[in-house]
């Protein structure tokens, strides 16, 4: 075998995530109560086009989540034997492979042909000069950089946006089709009715959102290969791919963390709640207490108390990623340990409101037992809160851990992250002149992220909290109020009638 | 003469589905000087989205299409915003349903008032003082001076709404616009609220529009009525002629279906399906599907107004045809064919449930031990016993612990002291695994369909899950052949729903796609998948429309009949109790005051409070007007009960030893009793 997989501790839990998504999803599907707000998640137009890019994260986020370690070249005399390398890579690490092994001496501008410093060089002559020197990889292609760079760039850059446009016109036309199948109609009518904004999903905001990543995508990929297209760092290496790394980062603290956390808002919020007395009392008092300890102490405490354990077992590691990847763990045990407080005083809120409901009174004059009525009946009534709760947490944690690694007690300095490369970034900044890519990159990166994240976040409240009824169900509606759309479509759409009416009549009742 | 409010083919359409909802649907009216008039109609059908179309409040998501509505010949519809501000509270003021919903928390109410006067008056501050004060003594707050600088948590629901009415009136509007203003009071209270608003119109000579479900009110308050259906009105009268002869099928339905003491034993009329929903374009009547009367006709062509006498107008073909089918259409319920059977049963049936001085007293806590400073005494020593087959009335005010006593019996609530005998076997004090075995007995359905079902669960788990909770020892034993008595429970489920008038498909639905009153339907099926003897019905109705109550009160009565339950029902409503009741006992403040059979009760009442109660009841033979007795003020805090007498700081015959001594019995036959001291003292009671 060329490798030897290797599973972390992250890693398992990201694919039970997976697994968790994908289970959760088939049996959505099957219910139709649970897949109306869902299909309210698809009309919203902001929402699919923050999700369109989130896919493209999550996308880069699993491929560097498989890991292995390739085999080395056996040149010692056992020949049976594989030898594995030391250093872990992931599926991620081998695409991006020329990003990753290209390293320059030092700072690098963005697509620049000469490093940043100016380097004492040794003339041919033999005498000594300081200029800049031409970078070993970024531009080395160009004779004269200072004359054919600025040509070159244009060049590729629209060769490589051709490429994107090209490979989005497949899409769309391959989305067209099937679209069309889908609803019995010929090709142009159903591309007239994706772009006149007729369709329930908004596909043209996915499809514009999909094309402009299409474009950046070519011309970063046609620019890669000869340029640094955001840089250089301090030790030359590749800003991109530092950036791209840092998405794994981001998703796992932003998921596994909320993973870790629900098991106790959702216990102990309802069992407070539910049990009163003594239970909500205890309960109340220990988050009341966590609370009112100002987490960054907190956090930085038990992070420090469990770097000094993990740097006096060293035997308990192989690899240096496994190091890193356990601190990245316990760092998302002690976010997710206290960070519960508030979704469980919430749900403690909601539990005690639910527990006076008169079908969670019928069910004690069946004598149902606690169980049974927390499981059936209280539950799944709180499962819109926890959903809105964990999407709104995602982008608050991805922001804590860039905090919290500026502040020095976030992941393991080896591991690439948000927060290492702001905090990497910070003592440039007082540099003449100024070093201001790599903070500049990984704003970007955490700020798309971020906001694509919170604006999928709206379009999730939006759908699961009935009291939201706000304007853009109107617009939503203009779309469908033409009335020759397709058979398929109206048949979906009575169905949306039916299913929005009573709920009209339920908050008009209450 | 011209009216003082005019609308003229008002379309207000709602944005909600992915198709608009004509809520109101080219509805035309007219409203008089100094005249009520009142709308009527059942939930949904349109009568609130008029009034806030009316003043223009209409939600975002709402607008109005077509037509217009002047007030004195100006068109509000082609005004500007700003211009309509000067018009809502100054022309046209509005009272809205939830006393305790419209009214600014953190304002006293002084301030909230003077708000309005601001608006629209330029007065001096010392002149709007005493304006305010005016317009409060007006509405009969007492001791209005001092209690002006009050916050609205500081009044009783009453008050409340007698705020809100001085609020509309503050600014001497020409048309108040009382949506469903009485809605959520207590008849007594109710009664207080409509004299004042008759009397303030008599003084004022506004005009009143009066929108409610209630045939009662409209029968003590209107000039004329509308009745709307579906979004349009279908038929306008003076209320002389609407009481005396109803010409809609619809409205006539509407009569038929009250239930009243009249058609005691025999099933109500009822109006078969629902209200059509209004996102659909009619062709027809829209009252065809469910019309017993439709021809063909009525399916192909909207009727247009057809005037029967002067000032009585109908949209209906069946008067329109030539002179001799004009008949006064006559409804013949089709369920009268129900067994009435059950004469008035000699009641020695055995006791199947036997309440003796049931107290349930909830601790009110307070300061940082939270320690034990009073208790509120929510059911404070209730005796009543229930035969086996038979319909016991719990009736009373809301907060007088009616709800808390039925609770108390199932053991949802555990009792304070007192005890509870289902069949002669104690429950209460009996541990969560003892009184598993009991609660199959006895049932219980709740007030609101909407809250009782889980929202989550198909109809199926729900019935399911009470008959596996309480038969779990007997399915464990027969577990080998699961497969066998999963089936058998489906064909009990479908017996069920069918016993309820569901169809059997129905179990695979969510709660969500049904309406209350079959959401109610689904409360009792599951209530009966136990097989209980002794249903315990909190207001099983009151949530409901008029034909839908007809219904459901067809349902128990049948469910009675078949099964022999055993039903305590809790409700305000006395119609329904002149229905259903065999026995009555009327409640106030945690107390039974009176207590006997229906007829004795309802006929001849004893207590002032149930006299009090009987004559608040607004009734619809106008002909037949009682002379009522209006309670003062308001239900007393069970937490602080009145000394003596619970009933003495409002009972008009009140003597000294009232306030001292809480009386003893009053025996007047076998099964008729009271508590209070007009009457000789029962000497044999301890």
């Amino acid at each position: 075998m060329p490798f030897d997989p290797v599973i972390l501790w992250t890693d398992a839990l990201v694919y039970l995530l997976a697994a968790a998504a994908v289970t959760m999803g088939w049996y959505i599907r099957r219910h139709s109560h649970l897949l109306t707000p869902w299909r309210r998640i698809t009309h919203s137009a902001s929402g699919m086009a923050a999700f369109t890019i989130l896919v493209f994260f999550i996308l880069i986020g699993l491929l560097d989540t498989i890991h292995f370690r390739p085999a080395l070249d056996n040149n010692t005399g056992n020949r049976d034997e594989k030898v594995y390398s030391v250093e872990v890579l992931s599926l991620f690490d081998i695409i991006a492979t020329p990003l990753r092994t290209r390293v320059e001496k030092t700072y690098s501008a963005p697509l620049s042909a000469h490093l940043y410093a100016k380097e004492t060089v040794e003339l041919p002559s033999g005498s000594q000069t300081r200029e800049f020197t031409r970078l070993m990889f970024g531009g080395a292609h160009l004779e004269d950089p200072e004359t054919q760079r600025i040509g070159d760039i244009t060049k590729r850059s629209i060769a490589g946006a051709g490429w994107g446009l090209l490979a989005w016109g497949v899409i769309v036309i391959a989305l067209g089709m099937l679209l069309a199948r889908q609803h019995h109609t010929n090709f142009l009518h159903m591309q007239l009715t994706i772009w006149r904004g007729m369709t329930e999903t908004p596909w043209y905001a996915i499809l514009i959102t999909l094309g402009l990543i299409f474009i950046l995508l070519g011309m970063i990929i046609a620019l890669s290969s000869h340029y640094y297209v955001l840089g250089t760092d301090k030790v030359g290496q590749d800003v991109l791919y530092q950036s791209l790394k840092s998405i794994r980062t981001g998703l796992v603290i932003g998921t596994l963390t909320t993973l870790i956390m629900l098991p106790f808002a959702l216990l102990l919020g309802i069992a407070a709640g539910y049990f009163r007395g003594w239970v909500d009392d205890v309960i109340q008092y220990t988050y009341t207490t966590l609370s009112s300890i100002p987490s960054v102490l907190l956090i930085a405490a038990a992070v420090l108390m469990m770097q000094v354990y993990i740097e006096t077992h060293p035997e308990m590691f192989d690899t240096v990623s496994a190091r890193a990847d356990l601190r990245l763990l316990f760092l998302c045990i002690i976010l997710g340990i206290t960070s519960w407080t508030g979704l469980c005083r919430l749900l403690r809120g909601e539990t005690l409101k639910l527990r006076e409901m008169e079908y969670i009174q019928a069910a004690h004059a069946f004598a149902v037992s606690h169980w049974r009525i927390i499981s059936r009946h209280i539950l799944p009534n709180l499962m819109h809160i926890v959903l809105i709760a964990i999407v709104m947490d995602f982008s608050g944690l991805v922001l804590a851990e860039a905090v919290l690694s500026y502040v020095g007690v976030g992941v393991d300095p080896s591991m690439i992250s948000f927060g290492t490369m702001i905090n990497a970034a910070r003592l440039e900044m007082a540099r003449e002149p100024m070093v201001w890519w790599t903070l500049l990159a990984a704003f970007g990166f955490m700020f798309i992220l971020v906001l694509s994240a919170n604006l999928f976040a709206d379009a999730v409240q939006n759908a699961f909290n009935p009291r939201i009824r706000t304007l853009s169900e109107r617009a939503s509606k203009s779309s469908s109020r033409a009335g020759n759309m397709p058979q398929a479509n109206t048949s979906s759409s009575s169905r949306t009638i039916s299913s929005t009416a009573p709920e009209i009549k339920e908050t008009a009742h209450s | 003469m011209t009216p003082l409010l005019e609308i003229k083919q008002l379309r207000t359409i709602l944005h909600t589905g992915s198709e608009p909802v004509r809520a109101v649907d080219g509805l035309g009216l007219k409203i008089f000087k100094g005249e009520t008039f009142a709308l009527l109609g059942e939930s949904g059908c349109g009568k609130s989205m008029t009034a806030l179309s009316i003043m223009r409040l209409l939600p975002e998501t709402a607008e109005i299409i077509e037509g217009h509505i002047k007030i004195n010949g100006n068109d509000l519809l082609l005004l500007p915003e700003t211009a309509m501000r000067k018009i809502r509270g100054k022309r046209i003021s509005m009272i809205f349903q939830e006393p305790m919903l419209s009214l600014n928390p953190v304002m006293t109410i002084a301030s909230q008032i003077e708000e309005v006067l601001r608006q629209h008056f330029d007065l001096h501050a010392t002149e709007i003082q005493k304006r305010i004060l005016d317009i409060l003594q007006q509405v009969g707050i007492p001791d209005a001076s001092r209690r002006m600088a009050d916050y609205p948590f500081q009044f009783s629901g009453g008050m409340k709404q007698r705020v809100m009415i001085a609020m509309a009136l503050a600014g001497q509007p020409e048309l108040l616009i009382a949506d469903e203003p009485t809605t959520a009071l207590d008849v007594t209270i109710q009664a207080q609220v409509l004299d004042l608003m008759r009397e303030l119109q008599q003084r004022s000579h506004m005009a009143i529009l009066l929108i409610t479900h209630d045939l009662g009110v409209v029968a003590e308050m209107a000039h004329r009525v509308a009745v709307m259906y579906a979004g349009e009105i279908i038929e306008t009268a003076t209320r002389e002629d609407f009481f005396r002869q109803p010409a809609h099928p619809y409205s006539q339905k509407l009569f038929a279906a009250l239930p009243t003491k009249s058609k005691r034993n025999q099933g109500l009329a009822v109006i078969s399906g629902n209200v059509p929903p209004l996102s659909q374009l009619f062709r027809g009547c829209r009252f065809a599907d469910r019309c017993d009367h439709a021809w063909e006709l009525c399916r192909q062509t909207a009727p247009e107004w057809i005037e029967i006498t002067p000032g009585h107008q109908v949209k209906c073909h069946l008067f329109s045809e030539s002179e001799e089918l004009n008949h006064p259409v006559q409804i013949s319920a089709q369920t009268t064919a129900l067994a009435n059977s059950d004469k008035v049963a000699p009641h020695h049936a055995a006791a199947l449930l036997h309440v003796s001085d049931l107290k349930i007293h909830f601790p009110i806590h307070k300061g940082l031990l939270k320690h034990i400073v009073g208790y509120i005494k929510a059911v404070d020593g209730v005796s009543l016993t229930i035969a086996a087959g038979k319909t016991l009335a719990l009736v009373g005010e809301s907060g007088c612990g009616k709800t808390t006593v039925g609770k108390g019996i199932c053991q949802l609530i555990p009792p304070t002291t007192g005890s509870v005998q289902l069949d002669g076997a104690e429950l209460t004090g009996l541990a969560r695994n003892q009184l598993r075995k009991k609660r199959a007995e006895f049932q219980i359905i709740f007030q609101d369909p909407y809250s009782s079902l889980n929202p989550r669960m198909r109809i199926i788990d729900i019935i399911e899950e009470g008959m596996n909770a309480l038969d779990s020892d007997h399915r464990d034993k027969i577990k080998p052949d699961y497969q066998l008595s999963s089936n058998r429970t489906e064909n009990e489920i479908d017996e069920l729903l069918q016993r309820v008038g569901l169809p059997a498909e129905a179990k695979w639905r969510y709660p969500h796609e049904f309406s209350g009153g079959q959401r109610q339907r689904i409360a009792i099926a599951r209530a009966l998948a136990v097989n209980p003897k002794l249903l315990i019905c909190d207001e099983p109705t009151s949530a409901l429309d008029v034909s839908v109550q007809a219904q459901i009160l067809n349902l128990l009565r049948t469910l009675q009949q078949s099964l022999g339950l055993a039903y305590l029902f809790i409700t305000h409503n006395i119609a329904v109790v002149e229905y259903l009741a065999d026995e009555v006992a009327v409640m106030y403040l945690g107390k039974i005051v009176e207590q006997g059979h229906v007829d004795e009760v309802l006929n001849t009442p004893k207590h002032p409070y149930t006299q009090a109660l009987l004559s608040s009841v607004p009734v619809i033979e106008a002909t037949s007007k009682r002379k009522s007795i209006h309670l003062k003020s308001e239900l007393p805090s069970p937490a602080n009960t009145p000394s003596g007498c619970y009933f003495h700081p409002r009972c008009p015959y009140v003597m000294p030893i009232c306030h001292e001594i809480y009386p003893d019995k009053s025996v007047f036959s076998p099964t008729h009793s009271a508590h209070c001291y007009l009457y000789a003292q029962n000497q044999n009671s301890v």
